[in-house]
Order: structure tokens, then C-alpha cells, then sequence
């Protein structure tokens, strides 16, 4: 099931085309490895290919070094993660060993051709980043990154044209920029209008909302697909809400934690490509995948759950 | 690094508590028996600091703390906390720097001998300023919590013996180690004191971030440190004793 996206009608009929044609041509992708019913997806505008709703973030999670017995761990989250439909897994260089540990964790669940692979460019001088970008796939393991994004604007005025070059000659499928916890969301906004970007990176939660203000009402009008990072806030947000009871509201949501209202909210939105939770268990990487699933607010009801929240604080 | 004003310090610790903790676990795994065997030789150095007899010791213990800041930069920051945290390659050669300043001046150019009891250095006439019975005092006190305290406050704080952070394996107690045995010396480069006192500040805030209890403590022993270092400065200079 692909969730509306806000374009043109007639190209979003030709996406729906395009994304039908690639579900008729790689059925095994939209079927998890237990049998499960493929995750809820929504379109990447610039394509109309599908995406998971919710993907894998890496950011500290990943990050176990030299530790075998944790580095099988995340290698087991990412089973989970795959058995359960999803997709797309984030890093960068900055997120110290993670990309080594996702590498690992692909070869060993054998989901190279599945995993639908986001990375980033982090580095000054950009001369130095094409060297940094191969770093990164060799630590991957994967022939191409399906998107590479500018991490937090490090450098985008001389990452952004290399970035968009490989895009050009069939070295990387998307580009795109990032930030979070509200940073520079002026400057992103200059770039979104400037330049050709397939993605951006913010981060979105139910009390973070600063990217609802502008960001988010400019992907869409422009056509660019939004990873939301952050949406737990590194579990800060959960931790907050955990000594409140969950509003019976949330049951319309068929929600029955803290945790899958506030990652319903997030994907919720229109404008929202893609949410990517960060996670060391098996059973919340599960639970944030059927979290996709089921009833998605509307409008109306996501701004009575963030006046909730707001009030809760 | 625009709207630095909106980073937090735990906005740069990019690995869990439970994955340091496991760091720690396994080089200490790694490294066994070192630990005992550095804090004997830390004992021995501080024995023949505070007798300071033949420059010949003098220099041993200098290169031996030389040795403990090198060991430190190779086996722990650069192959193991590395792995979690790419900023340790750098501090691996600010700790490198600091050994090999540590062994020229103190193990190759004797620039930092004690000063005899009862009389002074006579291979540096120079240095004739008497370190203040208060800065041996808590010079000594400083080697010996390094040595002998440090790898009991992992304890003390809910960890385990497992993660006990020891001289000459961990950063934290081999800069509060050297900070001492330069309290110990006369008048030494006050430069010397930058790293370690740096060090201990890292540290301090690791820990913070860490939420592991007495994260100050660090910091505090290497700010009192500085405090007496430089109060002894301020005593009688050379030119003024007989």
C-alpha cells in the first residue's frame, strides 16, 4: 500500500505506474522473509518508487566497535529489520563504527540486493570527499549507494555538485542534504529552493516540530522526499512520556504505547518519506515496523496529540 | 560549526554507556596482568621520587611515566576507544606528544630531577628552588590515589572490577598520576601540565555525559593540582637562595 504523496496528478499516476511495474518485476521485495504482509510504503517523489514507511537509523546504536558479541546483536536487529520489510538503513562516517557494523550485518543476512542503502558525505575540505564516499561503500559492502546525502551541511557547496556528477554518470540513484534537532533550517531551506535534491534529513518528532513550520510545506511544493531522524529524540522523548498514561484516543490510532503514537505521528505526515528510529532490540525494530501499519492520523488529530504532548511538558 | 550555542555536551558522545563499559571490559581482559604490574612500577617510581637520590633513578622515573603515556596512546586510544569514537586518533598523538616531552626532558636531559634532601641537584645548579613541603605532600597524595584509589572508584560507583580504569592502561589515572610526580619536581615547564590537566577535563566530561557518579573528581584533582603547581611558583626564586 503507497500512501499519497502531494504532486501533480498526472505525475503521480505515472508513479504509481513506475512503482507497480518495479513491484511486478521484484515481487520478493515486498514480501518479508516470514511471509509477513509488505510494511505500508509512500512514493520518493522524484521517482515514484515505494519506500518503507519506517527505516533504521544507526546513530549511536551501530556504534559498537571491535565488540563481536554486539556487533552479531545489531547484525540480529538487522534481520529483524529486513524480516520485517524494511529497507532503508541511515549512517555516515561520523557515526564511528556503524558502517563497518551494518556492512557486517548485511553479509551475514545475505541482504545486499535489499537493503536500500543511505549514507552521507562528512568532511572539509569536499576535495577529500569522493575518497570518504568509498570509504564508506567498501565498509558497506554494497556496489552503490542507492542515496548520499550532505551530513549537516558539512561543506555542501563542493559536496552537493560532486554529489549530483555521480548521480549523473549511475554511481549513486538519489542525493540530498541533511540536519537535526532543528539546525540551519534557513539554510536548508535555501538549498531545497536552489538546488535539485531527491531527499532531505531533518528531524521530525511529536515535540519536535520546528519542520512543520517551513521544511516540510517546501518538500512537498518542490518534490523532495523527507527522512524524519529523530523521531524518539534518542529516547528522551519516551522517557518524558513514560510516567503520563496513553490518551484513549490513541486507541483509534490502534496504538498501544508511547512509542507507536509518537512514530504514528511522525509518518503520519504527508510530506514525511520516511521515518528512521535508531534501535538495539529485535522486539522494537519489529514493533516500529507494525507500527506502520493500521489507521495513520489525520491532520485534526495530530495537532490534538502535539497539544497533548505540549501540555504534558 | 554554525549554532554551536545549540549543541549540548552529549551532543558529541556518539556511543552508549553500555558499549564504553564493554570497551573497558574487554581491554582490561586484554591487557591482563599489566594492571598490577603498572601500579608496582608506579609505586617504585614514587619511592624514588620522593628520595631523589642519584640522577640515574631521577631519569627512570621519568622515562617509566614516558613509557605509561605512550602505552596509553597505542593500546587504548588508538586500538581500542578509536573504534567508537574517531576523535580518540587525535588524542592518541596529543598522549604520544606528551610521553615523548615526558622522556626528553625528563629521561634524556635530566631537566626534571628532584631535589636531594637536605641540599640540592647538583647536576642542575640552576634549579635550585626547594619544592614546598606542601606540593611533595600533595604530590604523593596524588600518585598514590592515581594508583591505588582510581581502580577502586569503578566500585564504588556501581561498575565492576572488570571496568576498573588503572595507571598506565587508562588515560584518566596515568595523567592524575603524572600531575603529581610533576608537583614533586622543581619547577618544571609549566607546559607540561597542559595535557594532563586537558586530560583529566575530557575525562571528567566523559563521564558527565556518562551520568557515572563522581565524574567531577578528575577534574577537580587536576585543577588543585594546577593551583599548587602555580602557587609554588610564586615562592622564592632561585636568585634569592643562598
Amino acid at each position: 500500500m503507497t500512501l499519497p504523496t502531494h504532486t501533480p496528478p498526472r505525475r503521480r499516476l505515472l508513479q504509481r505506474a513506475l512503482a507497480l511495474a518495479g513491484a511486478a518485476v521484484l515481487p520478493a521485495q515486498a514480501q518479508g522473509q516470514a511471509g509477513e504482509t509488505a510494511p505500508p510504503t509512500r512514493a520518493i517523489p522524484r521517482s515514484g518508487e515505494a519506500l518503507p514507511l519506517v527505516g533504521l537509523g544507526s546513530w549511536i546504536t551501530f556504534n559498537v566497535g571491535n565488540d563481536a558479541a554486539a556487533r552479531e546483536a545489531c547484525a540480529d536487529v538487522m534481520q529483524a529489520f529486513f524480516g520485517a520489510g524494511g529497507r532503508l538503513i541511515d549512517s555516515s562516517p561520523m557515526y564511528g563504527s556503524s558502517q563497518s557494523v551494518i556492512g557486517h550485518g548485511l553479509r551475514r543476512g545475505d541482504a545486499l540486493a535489499r537493503v536500500f542503502a543511505a549514507d552521507k558525505v562528512w568532511v572539509s575540505p569536499a576535495s577529500r570527499g569522493p575518497a570518504q564516499m568509498e570509504a564508506s561503500r567498501g565498509l558497506w559492502g554494497v556496489p552503490r549507494f542507492d542515496l548520499l546525502q550532505v551530513h549537516n551541511l558539512l561543506a555542501w557547496q563542493g559536496h552537493l555538485p560532486v554529489l549530483l556528477e555521480t548521480k549523473a554518470a549511475g554511481r549513486v540513484r538519489y542525493v540530498g542534504i541533511t540536519t537535526s534537532e532543528g539546525r540551519r533550517h534557513d539554510e536548508m531551506e535555501q538549498i531545497m529552493r536552489s538546488q535539485p535534491l531527491d531527499f532531505v534529513q531533518l528531524t521530525y518528532s511529536l515535540r519536535d516540530r520546528r519542520a512543520e513550520q517551513r521544511l516540510l510545506p517546501l518538500a512537498q511544493e518542490r518534490g523532495i522526499a523527507v527522512i524524519a531522524n529523530r523521531p524518539f529524540e534518542q529516547g528522551s522523548l519516551l522517557r518524558q512520556l513514560q510516567g503520563h498514561p496513553l490518551p484513549t484516543w490513541a486507541g483509534e490510532w490502534q496504538c498501544t504505547s508511547w512509542a507507536q503514537l509518537a512514530l504514528k505521528f511522525v509518518i503520519a505526515h504527508p510530506a514525511v518519506t520516511c521515518a528512521i528510529p535508531a534501535t538495539t532490540r529485535v522486539d522494537h525494530v519489529r514493533e516500529n515496523l507494525g507500527t506502520a501499519r493500521g489507521p495513520l492520523p489525520d491532520a485534526a488529530m495530530r495537532r490534538r496529540a502535539a497539544a497533548h504532548v505540549e501540555g504534558l511538558a | 560549526m554554525s549554532e554551536w550555542w545549540t549543541y549540548r555536551l552529549d551532543s558529541f558522545l556518539m556511543f552508549s554507556p553500555r558499549t564504553y563499559a564493554r570497551l573497558l571490559e574487554q581491554a582490561n581482559a586484554d591487557l591482563w596482568p599489566l594492571q598490577p604490574l603498572a601500579v608496582a612500577l608506579g609505586l617504585a617510581a614514587l619511592a624514588l621520587a620522593w628520595r631523589a637520590r642519584s640522577p640515574l633513578q631521577q631519569r627512570l622515573v621519568w622515562l617509566l611515566l614516558a613509557a605509561a603515556w605512550l602505552w596509553v596512546a597505542w593500546a587504548f586510544l588508538h586500538q581500542r576507544f578509536m573504534a567508537i569514537n574517531w576523535a580518540a586518533g587525535h588524542v592518541a598523538w596529543v598522549f604520544g606528544a606528551q610521553g615523548l616531552a615526558l622522556a626528553w626532558l625528563g629521561g634524556v636531559r635530566g631537566r626534571l630531577g628532584w631535589r636531594k634532601p637536605g641540599g640540592f641537584d647538583t647536576d642542575r645548579p640552576v634549579q635550585a628552588t626547594p619544592v614546598p613541603d606542601v606540593a611533595r605532600a600533595l604530590g604523593a597524595l596524588l600518585v598514590l590515589t592515581s594508583l591505588l584509589a582510581w581502580p577502586w572508584l569503578g566500585r564504588l560507583s556501581g561498575g565492576t572490577w572488570s571496568q576498573a580504569q588503572s595507571f598506565a592502561v587508562m588515560p584518566d589515572p596515568t595523567a592524575l598520576a603524572t600531575l603529581g610526580f610533576l608537583l614533586l619536581a622543581p619547577r618544571p615547564p609549566w607546559w607540561l601540565f597542559v595535557v594532563p590537566v586537558l586530560a583529566c577535563a575530557l575525562g571528567g566530561a566523559l563521564a558527565w555525559v556518562l551520568r557515572t557518579p563522581l565524574a567531577w573528581l578528575a577534574p577537580a584533582l587536576a585543577a588543585g593540582a594546577l593551583v599548587c603547581a602555580w602557587s609554588c611558583r610564586q615562592g622564592p626564586s632561585a636568585a634569592a637562595m643562598p
